[in-house]
């Protein structure tokens, strides 16, 4: 196998959990899965133990990786406490066992030239944005980083924004911090001033839906990566469905586990999204 | 007491040879492909692919799944690409993993069921047929097949009427029935080879937040270590009614001693689906398991401890070390 190739399922041991404003961020000791890391690859990650009766997988995007230290490899996810998987997670602790499921999905293409690129994200949505900036200043591009948050508390890397970025906004609903509003309030001016030729973006999903319709209007492309809900995270249960337009111009319910979770923001059908269009392939009324 | 490694796992299934008795559920594992990343897919007993149909369908709009107590409902649908892409995709690449596989079929009327077993009975690499009769009878409004035994029983016939002799046909029955054994019976009756069971059960979800249903398909079924008493149960009556008909456990099998729990209610082999979404390794340590099992109980094959369940206890496990052995 090479380096990059497919998923490992590994019993990983909890380096360290801190908590950062209202978030979590978990590293986990998993020999060999940093290696096959790319930004924008997420972590599927069993919840509640061995005798857990939370069957589901959490998925989650990978904020950083560590290929070797003292530990071994590592990969630290960002996560919010929203239900008893998360809460389980949130008291897990130095030595504790979390099985993890890595890397999985398609990450976000690089662009081939030295290129403008905006990097836009919603809440912890942010989490793979930095490793991709990274990338992105290595290959010579210029990263200019919009986030937002409903408030202060929910912003995630402000500080570490400036310090991957040529320059970054702030938004806030709230007005706790920086410009009060939505990232779509100020993407607008941050793409033309820029000259983007890339926006990169994770977030909730009608926060992607109006990033591509920005980078649409500026004649950007657009890498929109999806937090649909998944059970298994690897391409079996089918459940993470989303409407995509293919390169033959048809419509397919695809599956974002595998095929995303970043997809080319022209290509999904944003306001389908939920619903099966009725000239998807295969619906089950209308269509060819 | 045998070492784990001298514990013969082959089984005969309706007379195809497995190497051992762990089949993965059809939807579960896509057509194998997926799975390969986490170990080998020719190591399984066999590969049962989801269910495929005629043509190419979309299924339903999301949420598809939501998670219950040890269990998850699922309304996908029967997403999937169409028997087309099927054998020219799936089926070859499982052939050249030297998997077996049992194709799963479902149609929506008996002339959908009669093509599909046609074309997959004349395909090459074919182990065996699984019927998924879970479907709604488009001739019948809607009403699922599995649950009348006469509309069962005639799918079972126009399948097992185009698929070759050497392949079996197994029947996949739901357990929302008032007369199981019934069903058994009938589809039997009409020339299934075997039965594998249990079918997922409908259930519902509300969302706390719109006090509305969870799934965009409103209902869905439901599977995991929840049903897997009822599964066992649903075994051991058909076994019971009909000791030689061969049957396929499924239901929230977990670990190798759930594989074993199923085999002495009356399964000759399992099927391994839910929880492979938890842990996709599971199906091959459960096949470890399952080894380690029946050797600390000082059996020496698989197919041995087959329905045992069904006759009296005796003291015969006396003389093996029953330390551990009362609290699986």
């Amino acid at each position: 196998m090479t380096a990059s190739a497919g998923p490992l399922q590994q019993r990983a041991e909890v380096l360290s959990r801190k908590q950062i404003g209202a978030y979590h961020i978990l590293t986990l000791v998993a020999p060999g899965v940093a290696e096959r890391c790319r930004p924008g690859h997420f972590a599927a990650l069993a919840v509640g133990g061995p005798e857990s009766g939370m069957l589901l997988r959490r998925a989650f995007s990978i904020y950083r990786v560590r290929e070797s230290g003292t530990y071994g490899g590592t990969l630290d996810v960002v996560f919010d406490v929203h239900g008893p998987g998360t809460a389980w997670l949130a008291t897990r602790g130095p030595h504790d066992i979390v099985d993890v499921v890595a890397p999985l999905g398609r990450p976000f293409a690089l662009p081939a030239d030295q290129v403008p690129c905006v990097l836009v994200g919603g809440g912890y949505g942010s989490a793979p944005l930095f490793t991709l900036a990274d990338r992105l200043r290595e290959r010579g591009c210029t990263v200019h980083m919009v986030l937002g948050a409903s408030t202060e508390q929910r912003l995630f890397g402000a500080l570490e924004a400036r310090r991957s970025a040529h320059s970054s906004v702030v938004t806030t609903e709230d007005g706790s911090v920086g410009v009060r509003g939505r990232v779509t309030d100020v993407l607008s001016e941050v793409v033309g001033r820029s000259g983007a030729a890339v926006v990169y973006a994770c977030g909730p999903m009608a926060m992607l839906a109006a990033v591509a319709g920005v980078a649409e209007a500026h004649g950007a492309w657009s890498q929109c990566a999806v937090e649909e809900a998944m059970a298994c995270g690897i391409g079996v249960c089918m459940t993470c469905v989303l409407p995509v337009v293919g390169d033959d111009g048809r419509t397919r319910m695809v599956r974002s586990c595998v095929e995303g979770p970043v997809f080319r923001g022209d290509r999904v059908r944003w306001s389908d999204v939920g619903t099966v269009p009725a000239d998807a392939l295969g619906a089950a009324r209308g269509g060819p | 007491m045998p070492s784990p490694r001298d514990v013969d796992l082959r089984v005969d299934l309706a007379g195809i040879l497995l190497p051992n008795p762990v089949m993965t559920a059809s939807g579960c594992a896509a057509a194998g492909r997926e799975l390969d990343a986490f170990f080998d897919v020719a190591d399984l007993g066999a590969v049962v692919t989801k269910s495929i149909m005629l043509d190419p369908r979309a299924g339903r709009p999301t949420p598809r799944m939501a998670e219950t107590p040890s269990g998850m409902l699922n309304s996908i649908g029967l997403q999937g690409p169409g028997i087309d892409s099927f054998l020219g995709q799936e089926l070859p690449w499982l052939a050249r993993r030297r998997a077996r596989a049992v194709v799963s079929i479902a149609g929506s009327t008996l002339g959908e069921y009669a093509e599909l077993a046609r074309r997959v009975g004349s395909s090459p690499g074919v182990s065996a047929v699984e019927v998924n009769i879970s479907c709604p009878n488009v001739a019948n409004r809607g009403m699922v097949f599995a649950c009348d035994p006469y509309q069962a029983a005639k799918v079972i016939a126009v399948v097992r009427r185009d698929v070759p002799r050497g392949v079996p046909v197994f029947a996949k029955l739901s357990p929302d029935v008032t007369d199981l054994v019934g069903v058994a019976e009938a589809v039997v009756a009409a020339g299934a080879s075997g039965l594998s069971m249990i079918n997922t059960t409908l259930g519902l979800a509300i969302d706390p937040g719109t006090l509305r249903p969870v799934l965009g398909g409103v209902t869905g079924g439901l599977s995991g270590p929840a049903i897997r008493p009822l599964a066992l149960r649903c075994v051991w009556q058909v076994h019971q009614a009909m000791p030689d008909v061969p049957i396929i456990g499924i239901g929230g099998i977990k670990t190798g001693f759930d594989a074993l729990a199923f085999l002495v209610a009356g399964a000759s082999t399992v099927q391994v689906g839910t929880v492979i979404f938890h842990d996709p390794g599971a199906p091959m340590r459960i096949v470890a398991e399952l080894r380690d099992e029946l050797s600390r109980r000082a059996f020496t094959s698989a197919a041995q401890v087959v329905g045992l369940a069904h006759t009296p206890a005796t003291d015969s496990l006396a003389a093996t070390d029953l330390e551990g052995l009362r609290t699986p």
